[in-house]
């Protein structure tokens, strides 16, 4: 602790604005980029200040993509990325909610071998079985669909695991009240168990909706349908391609409208996100 | 009675036709092509779709040309493929040796009984989607060669004459140490380096790039790109590279971005590289023939081709490979393809295209985008100048141009490069051939 | 540890515990399985043909010197992202934590990177320190520098590290400030009594109070180095130049979908299963030991 004068204190300022300015700098770059021309940006150096075709570009990301025909306009990604992210949310949330209730709150047979199975999940991500789970994709007719683009993503046991720790800190007595009332198995669940969980739900759910929202290897390989695009694989997409010109404001102004969704998440309910990350990690 | 009975049947076989007119056969097509190249192409299926009723081609972009080829496997693996896949022309051998996934063109034209010329394609744009018995296998669609592009502006400007004799490599180093001596920043970039300065050297000096006609004539191919010829080149460029004359840009065409904005004196790309040079120049300039070393038996030969190809895949209807091929023989007709060849500057793929633009004098009032088609045709292809045919041949291509990165940061001399991408592309022909035996 | 109170019966827990059960199997069991069973095999990309080759694919792995150079390449990518966003994390969380107003205001501004996909961060980089047009590089080269990390091994891995430490720092950052407002209040303030021995009263006192923090975030900084990044990689370096920044799973990637070596790919996805698999075990001695404090 140090006192509010002093060189240490305004040392301690010192180093934390260098920080958040250094974690700025790209994204203020980005922010100039996308209101100037294309020619300002390609004949460096490029300005430091905003122009004045904020309009223009933001206009042109959200209304064309980078060209007419062949590509989903950022609306149409924004919008494909807002499902997939609400998607992976909701039905982890749902899915690890009953299975964690189960386990904790039932004795029925192999249930240990099933909490195991799961488990066994925790930390394998996506990348590692991705040309199989592309296979079991296709099977289904999943490919370039929002169910394909979610179901392999919520195929893991981290929430499963975060509810169980939970509902290990529930008192008996809760269980044990709700019992002698006669409370049915559902009713409990329904009456008490979820609303006692609403924070760690609000705060889980966030966290999956970042993580949904920035995915990127899974939709890459699995949207082929431009209109299924997602804005983080269509950002990239935007950028190069055969005999052609990068579009530098449009991209970043498309850059800044797939950041801004999630940042805006973050910071505006930063104690539920970090409670949701803290707990769902540990 | 028999008579009604008659009448009535043919009424209702009369209904069925119209019937299956009324609702077109769809036909699909997955492409690579995004920006004005996809434009263009949806305006071709969109002409195709409104001069007839019977079939409707559907058009969609699967991402880039390796993108592109995956969604195509992919989808051919779950049974959910489309008609026609657009493939670039490194993935040609992949392609051939996937004997059950594809249905040659040759045979969906003859099926369908559509006259159908292979004869009308001109040759080296033939070769490389012919099997050596003579069958055309897939329908040329984007082809294009390197060529030279120079910045006049920027020759003027370091005293150089912009007219000078750019023929040969000995002319144009000679060039570059005047734009580097007066202070040039990039006197020479390049895009597609594998491409154009190994593939495209091998066969412009008539020197082979892998064994068995390069490929053509049988999957136990090996490479042998690590000659005198190409070590020399290599090199050349390597200690261009070390003096600040050859500026690397990138593994793809990211170079065309510095010559476009006017900073680069020189830039080996895709005579493709047109429509964009033309937008966005500020700047006066023109196309040469790509240049040769002086010398070298034989040189120059021709130039080969880059671009896709459109393959037909296995397993749909008779019904929808009819349309297909009447699809297919509308891109190769005249029209489509001068008109292509004059938005774009792909070559014409059929002589009647060269010949209907030249009447239209279209090569008159833009001056050098006859260059391309001259340089690949003046001479008759040879075996190792008509194309390359090899397997996992994107693949090796990475090889190769981590390789050459090596030589251009100064790390490793041109031979030790060039053999190592040799022996480390085997390995790779080798697994080929054996998942594909 | 279980619960000492239940409900009885088996219908009703079995069809909760269905939908992730099915989910797993289907979209995870099934996949890792079928990878395993495909490094066996050399296919081709069509799936017309399939050959049993045994253990082939793992020999043709292992005498790839590339593929060795690519565990080299990751395990000093992922240290230099663990150490570098950890160390920078741990900077400023001891910094906020010494403010006794503010700390707050500077977790919002500090927090936000975490909201930005790697992909993206990547081209925000990219475009800081692209050859021709980059504003740093551009000014770089005005101080005679010539900065290219399309030849330069060094710049281009500096490059994919400086992206990745970027968007992992607020992460870190959140873990340690929370570790450290964890610490009781009296032994920070002992340490803090002289500012000019602060470090390293630090040291001894209090960052021995953080290892369990740290112990978790290194495991999970190695497990974002190994696959999270995949989109810097990919949109800034494409594992270039030569192989410099080819990280493991961007070899899976790049040999099984550009390469089209399904067996190869697989017996690749197979090495990883086990690394990563190595690492859950590490991870869940830890979580164990946690649950019991």
């Amino acid at each position: 602790m140090v006192e509010n004068r002093g060189l240490n204190y305004w040392l301690t300022h010192v180093g934390l604005s260098f920080g958040v300015l250094v974690l700025f700098f790209p994204l203020w770059l980005a922010f100039v980029a996308s209101t100037v021309t294309n020619s300002e940006v390609i004949h460096p150096p490029m300005p430091l200040w905003p122009g004045d075709q904020f309009f223009v570009n933001y206009g042109r990301a959200l209304i064309e993509g980078d060209s007419g025909q062949t590509s989903a306009s950022v609306a149409r990604m924004l919008l494909n990325t807002v499902t997939v992210a609400l998607g992976i949310a909701v039905g982890k949330i749902v899915i690890s909610f009953t299975s964690a209730f189960a386990i904790v709150y039932f004795r029925f047979p192999a249930r240990k071998f099933f909490f195991w199975i799961i488990f066994l999940t925790l930390m394998l991500p996506v990348e590692v079985r991705i040309l199989p789970t592309y296979e079991v994709v296709a099977g289904f007719g999943m490919l370039n669909t929002y169910s394909g683009l979610i179901f392999p993503l919520i195929a893991s046991a981290t929430a499963t695991f975060l509810f169980r720790q939970f509902f290990m800190t529930v008192p008996d007595e809760i269980v044990e009240a709700a019992r002698i009332d006669g409370a049915r198995p559902m009713q409990f669940f329904i009456d008490i168990l979820i609303p006692i969980s609403r924070t760690n739900i609000a705060a889980l759910f966030l966290i999956m909706f970042i993580y949904g929202w920035n995915q990127y290897l899974w939709p890459l390989l699995m949207t082929t349908d431009p209109s299924m695009n997602t804005i983080i694989m269509g950002v990239e997409q935007m950028i190069g391609g055969q005999d052609d010109v990068t579009p530098w404001p449009v991209v970043m102004a498309a850059s800044m409208m797939a950041m801004l969704p999630p940042i805006i998440v973050v910071i505006s309910m930063q104690n539920l996100f970090i409670r949701g990350l803290t707990d769902s990690d540990k | 009675m028999k008579k009604v009975k008659r009448i009535v049947s043919m009424v209702l076989m009369i209904g069925m036709f119209s019937g299956t007119a009324l609702s077109a056969t769809e036909i699909h097509w997955w492409h690579a092509f995004k920006g004005r190249l996809g434009t263009l192409l949806a305006e071709q299926v969109d002409q195709f779709n409104a001069a007839q009723s019977d079939y409707k081609v559907i058009q969609n972009r699967k991402g880039n040309y390796s993108e592109t080829l995956n969604a195509g496997i992919a989808a051919f693996r779950a049974k959910k493929h489309p008609h026609i896949l657009m493939v670039f022309e490194v993935g040609t051998a992949t392609m051939m040796a996937a004997k059950g996934a594809i249905k040659p063109m040759y045979k969906v034209m003859s099926e369908a009984g559509v006259k159908f010329d292979p004869d009308g394609f001109i040759g080296p744009v033939k070769g490389y989607y012919t099997t050596t018995t003579g069958e055309m296998l897939s329908m040329p669609y984007n082809s294009s060669t390197p060529v030279l592009w120079v910045n006049r502006d920027a020759f003027k400007k370091a005293g150089l004459n912009p007219d000078m004799d750019l023929s040969t490599w000995q002319k144009v180093g000679a060039a570059l140490d005047k734009l580097k001596s007066s202070g040039n920043k990039c006197p020479l970039t390049t895009a597609w380096q594998s491409w154009v300065h190994l593939e495209n050297l091998s066969a412009y000096h008539n020197v082979a790039f892998a064994t068995k006609e390069n490929g053509f004539a049988g999957m136990d191919t090996e490479l042998v790109f690590n000659g005198p010829v190409q070590i020399k080149h290599i090199q050349a460029m390597g200690n261009w590279a070390k003096e600040g004359k050859f500026i690397y840009a990138g593994r793809r065409n990211e170079g065309g971005k510095a010559f476009r904005a006017g900073e680069c004196a020189l830039y080996t790309e895709s005579s493709a590289g047109y429509a964009g040079i033309k937008k966005n120049a500020e700047f006066d300039f023109e196309i040469r023939h790509l240049p040769y070393w002086e010398g070298v038996k034989g040189a120059p030969q021709n130039t080969i081709i880059g671009g896709s190809s459109l393959w037909v895949l296995s397993g749909h209807s008779t019904k929808e490979y009819r349309g297909v091929a009447a699809f297919l023989s509308f891109l190769s007709s005249p029209v489509i393809q001068a008109a292509w060849h004059q938005n774009t500057g792909y070559l014409p793929v059929t002589l009647v295209a060269s010949q209907k633009t030249k009447k239209s004098g279209f090569y008159d009032s833009n001056p050098g985008t006859d260059i391309a088609g001259i340089q690949m045709t003046r001479k008759t292809p040879t075996s190792v100048s008509k194309g390359l045919r090899l397997g996992s041949f994107d693949q090796i291509r990475g090889m190769i141009d981590e390789e050459l990165e090596s030589v251009w940061s100064g790390k490793k001399t041109a031979k030790s490069a060039l053999n190592n991408a040799v022996k480390r592309g085997n390995v790779l022909l080798r697994r080929f051939e054996s998942s594909n035996r | 540890m279980e619960k000492r109170v239940y409900f009885k019966g088996w219908f009703l827990p079995a069809l909760l515990i269905t939908p992730q059960l099915l989910i797993t199997a289907v979209f995870f069991f099934y996949p890792a399985g079928t990878a395993i069973w495909w490094s066996l095999f050399n296919p081709d990309p069509f799936g017309l043909s399939t050959k049993f080759v045994g253990f082939a694919n793992f020999d043709y792995l292992f005498a790839d010197s590339y593929y060795k150079e690519s565990f080299y390449t990751t395990a000093i990518f992922s240290s230099l992202v663990t150490l570098f966003s950890m160390g920078i994390a741990l900077y400023l969380a001891v910094l906020a934590d010494r403010l006794i107003k503010g700390a707050g205001i500077y977790q919002t501004l500090l927090i936000w990177p975490y909201a930005v996909a790697p992909a993206i961060a990547g081209i925000l980089w990219m475009f800081l320190f692209d050859t021709q047009t980059g504003l740093i590089s551009w000014y770089l080269g005005l101080l005679g520098y010539d900065w290219n990390h399309l030849l330069n091994e060094t710049e281009a891995m500096g490059l994919v590290i400086v992206a990745s430490t970027w968007s992992r720092v607020s992460y870190n950052f959140l873990f340690f400030l929370a570790g450290l407002q964890a610490i009781p209040r009296a032994i920070i303030e002992a340490a803090a009594i002289d500012g000019a021995r602060f470090w390293r009263r630090f040291w001894t006192i209090i960052f021995p109070l953080l290892s369990p923090t740290t112990f978790f975030l290194v495991v999970m900084n190695i497990v974002y180095a190994f696959f999270d990044t995949f989109g810097v990689i990919h949109t800034i370096t494409k594992g270039g130049p030569g192989q410099s920044t080819t990280i493991l799973v961007y070899k899976v990637y790049s040999d099984g979908f550009v390469g089209l070596d399904l067996g190869s790919s697989a017996a690749q996805s197979v090495i990883l299963l086990i690394i990563v698999g190595l690492l859950t075990i590490l991870q869940f001695k830890f979580v164990e030991k946690k649950v019991h404090y």
